[in-house]
């Protein structure tokens, strides 16, 4: 059954979980091994991006492997010609037992069941009775497996070890010690993949504590996965705490739109209100973590300076009387776009889509944003998207800080139409007097100095509030949802678009506004795109040829699952 | 189809004077004058309500006055017609009851959607709501009868406690760890 890797190395192994044969893949540990056999082992300490320690002891399981003789060598076989399986006298820990060929696993024996009882009440012997309260309630581990494998009745009548409650050990983590298993899951983060070593345990024994070394906190820009990846409700998160119960957060998932590593996430929102956001795992991209700067960004929904009126010249109107009138404006003289690179691909494809109708060269730039990278989850490029505008044919070079080229042209009154979608061109080296020279249309979320001068305003979705695609630094496309519904009414999806398509081409060029349809058209005219469509793309993204760009000298230097094809490194 | 044709047996000389008709009617009548009444007179007098009534749902503090709501919001989940919208809240630190940590911002019932299950009594693992004795609700919106906190606190009062959960956490707290 097995098959051969060109190394020779066996790639999957079979093995027997209570006797059903499975083929797993070779050296994985028996806690994966059971859960490809569609079983669970519980655990608490195991983590499948962490090293394993095995100190909770949960996922003891009866292990045994098939038996050969010590003089020859030969495999021993019982009266009826099986292999004879040689049983491990006591249950081993899953998490740091790994496949063999052939091996035995018991997951269901009484021994097994006495085992995980015994290990829950010890767990639970000092935990105290704060479900109602706890932030981890609904998707707590203690509380699943005390339930699915406790003894469902407490024999402890002493009091409670007592130990620090409600302490702030870091700017944005809350800890509950007495809630803590001492799986230290946390602390091997800290060390291992925030390379941030600031956790640690104190008065070990009955009293063990986790706390922070002195004088240090849980600062880091990573420090909220501790929170997503403890398995109780110790480390709370700080925003979070208290906000809502898990069990009412409609789950979305979404890309953090920090920079172009495209950090998979998931979005919790209840009735239209966005309550946190939390990694998704990818292995290709982001394994389990994100960072801490990615997961406030939901405040932008409801911001103070959040746009969602259509207004001509400062007058607020009709969507229609806004798109119709810009639309005029690029079928009459010469128009530029000034597009961003947090615009989804579907958006930066109508963008270009529109221009092909607007007479003459429309020339289109994007507004680079470049920081340093943390080698980790934030890259150098903090557009999520900028692979998008060059994909799609928008731009055909890496963009800049400052939109020199378009000063001038605005200067020369070369450029009379200006589309902003998504950026503060006063930033980025236009003036406002520039500004007023062209008929400039703004079309984004937030009110800025460009809004002021524009003559038309048109609010935009965030990334919350529609469905499309990024692509992130890999040029992997990734999908993300609607979460919440957009702000009364601004037109929905990519409809502001595809309106404003319809009107430059006199209504010839018509688009329904949804991904999936800009997909079909963007999987005819796009070579990266062949054969691909909105519903074809994996949860996990799908990367895409990326040599027609090979030369182009990307900012990204390093990070998790990514290395920069071309030599330029991290500023 | 076949018919039957029925024979009407004629009547008695008794049952021709519908005397014993009469007779048996003025029986019953005569009877349930001389009994006691079965009716109230609603709403000047009010029936005794039995225990483990239904009523309105309603929050109770402990005899301490400490309010035992959470905020854990499982009654919310639980309600069948989602009539029950929690905000919850955090404890001001400074509160005798901090250690509690979590107490409702925000309570608010519906009863006009409020079906009186007591799903809601069953759930709480605080013991913080109780369908006590209310029968009757009138008002004259629909705002008036939608219950904020206050009034449901109002209208609980309060209930003996068994446990006193948090006042043994609290002396435990305290107290701290024997031998440490
Ligand atoms: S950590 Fe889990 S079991 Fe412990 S109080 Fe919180 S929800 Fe309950
Ligand atoms: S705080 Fe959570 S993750 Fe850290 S050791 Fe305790 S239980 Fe484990
Ligand atoms: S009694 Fe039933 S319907 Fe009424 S609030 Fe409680 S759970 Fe909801
Ligand atoms: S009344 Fe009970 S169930 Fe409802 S939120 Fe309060 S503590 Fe929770
Ligand atoms: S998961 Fe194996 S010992 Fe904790």
């Amino acid at each position: 059954m097995s098959t051969m890797s060109d190394d020779n190395k066996q790639d999957t192994v079979t093995i027997y979980v209570d006797d059903q044969p499975v083929e797993v893949p070779a050296g994985i540990n028996l806690v994966e091994a059971v859960a490809v056999a569609g079983k669970e082992v519980p655990h608490y300490c195991y983590h499948p991006k962490l090293s394993v320690v095995g100190n909770c002891r949960m996922c003891l399981v009866e292990m045994g492997t098939p038996g050969r003789d010590r003089a020859t060598g030969e495999p021993m076989l019982d009266e009826e010609g099986n292999p004879k399986i040689m049983w491990v006298p006591k249950p081993v820990i899953g998490c740091a037992t790994n496949v063999s060929p052939g091996m035995h696993v018991k997951t269901e024996s009484s021994l097994v069941k006495d085992c995980r009882e015994g290990v829950m009440e010890f767990l639970l012997v000092n935990h105290p009775l704060d479900c109602p309260i706890c932030d981890q309630a609904g998707e707590c581990r203690l509380q699943e497996f005390a339930t699915d494998y406790g003894r469902g009745y407490s024999r402890f009548v002493e009091q409670k070890n007592v130990k620090p409650k409600r302490t702030r050990i870091g700017p944005r983590v809350t800890l509950d010690d007495e809630r803590c298993i001492l799986c230290s899951r946390c602390i091997r983060f800290c060390e291992e993949v925030a390379d941030d070593p600031v956790l640690g345990f104190i008065d070990r024994g009955s009293y063990t504590t986790l706390t922070t070394f002195p004088g240090k906190e849980l600062d880091n820009n990573y420090s909220l996965n501790t929170v997503d990846i403890c398995p109780v409700g110790a480390l709370t998160s700080t925003d979070f705490r208290f906000k809502m119960r898990v069990w009412f957060l409609k789950e979305t998932p979404s890309i953090d739109t920090e920079s172009s590593v495209g950090c998979n996430t998931v979005v919790g929102s209840r009735e239209g209100t966005i309550y946190r956001i939390t990694p998704r795992r990818n292995d290709a991209v982001n394994d389990t973590w994100m960072p801490d700067s990615g997961r406030t960004l939901y405040r932008q929904v409801d911001a103070d300076d959040r746009m969602t009126q259509y207004s001509i010249e400062g007058r607020p109107c009709a969507a229609e009387e806004a798109l119709t009138l810009a639309s005029t404006y690029l079928r009459n003289g010469r128009s530029a776009i000034v597009a961003s690179g947090r615009l989804s691909v579907e958006e930066q494809y109508l963008l270009t889509r529109i221009a092909s109708h607007a007479p003459g060269e429309t020339p289109a730039w994007l507004v680079a944003r470049h920081a340093e990278g943390d080698g980790k989850l934030l890259s150098a490029d903090r557009n999520p998207n900028v692979r998008g505008a060059l994909v799609t044919g928008l731009i055909d070079r890496i963009p800049e800080a400052q939109l020199s080229q378009l000063s001038a042209a605005l200067e020369s009154g070369k450029v009379e139409n200006l589309i902003v979608v998504g950026e503060d061109i006063t930033q980025a080296g236009i003036s406002i007097d520039q500004i007023k020279k062209a008929n400039v249309v703004y079309i984004g979320a937030v009110h800025c100095d460009t809004a002021q001068y524009a003559k038309v305003e048109i609010p935009l979705l965030t990334v919350f509030e529609k469905a499309g695609s990024f692509i992130n630094q890999q040029f992997r496309v990734q999908k993300f949802a609607q979460a919440v519904p957009g702000p009364k009414g601004v037109l929905f999806g990519l409809s502001n678009f595809t309106q404003l398509l319809a009107a430059v081409s006199d209504g010839k060029d018509r688009i329904e506004p949804s991904p999936a349809a800009v997909w079909t058209e963007m999987a005819a005219a796009i070579d990266e795109f062949k054969e691909l469509s909105f519903s074809a793309i994996p949860s996990t993204g799908q990367l895409i040829p990326a040599d027609r760009f090979a030369d182009l000298p990307f900012v990204e230097g390093k990070s998790l699952h990514f290395e920069p094809r071309t030599a330029v490194a991290d500023a | 189809m076949a018919t039957k044709v029925l024979e009407r047996k004629p009547l008695s000389l008794a049952e021709q004077t519908y005397l014993p008709q009469i007779l048996g009617g003025m029986k019953i009548t005569l009877r349930n004058m001389f009994k006691p009444p079965v009716t109230l007179e609603y709403p000047d007098e009010r029936p005794d309500i039995p225990e483990g009534y239904r009523g309105v749902p309603t929050l109770v503090k402990d005899p301490n006055g400490r309010e035992k709501c959470v905020s854990c919001q499982l009654c919310e989940f639980v309600c069948p017609p989602r009539a029950i919208r929690i905000t919850p809240g955090e404890i001001d630190a400074e509160s005798d009851t901090a250690h509690v940590e979590k107490a409702p911002k925000e309570f608010e019932i519906n009863m006009l959607r409020c079906i009186y299950c007591g799903f809601c009594q069953e759930v709480c693992p605080e013991e913080a709501i109780f369908l006590q004795d209310i029968f009757s609700l009138s008002g004259y919106s629909r705002e008036e009868l939608v219950y904020q906190k206050d009034k449901l606190y109002e209208l609980g009062g309060t209930l003996p406690d068994q446990h006193y959960k948090w006042d043994r956490k609290r002396e435990a707290e305290l107290a701290g760890n024997p031998h440490h």
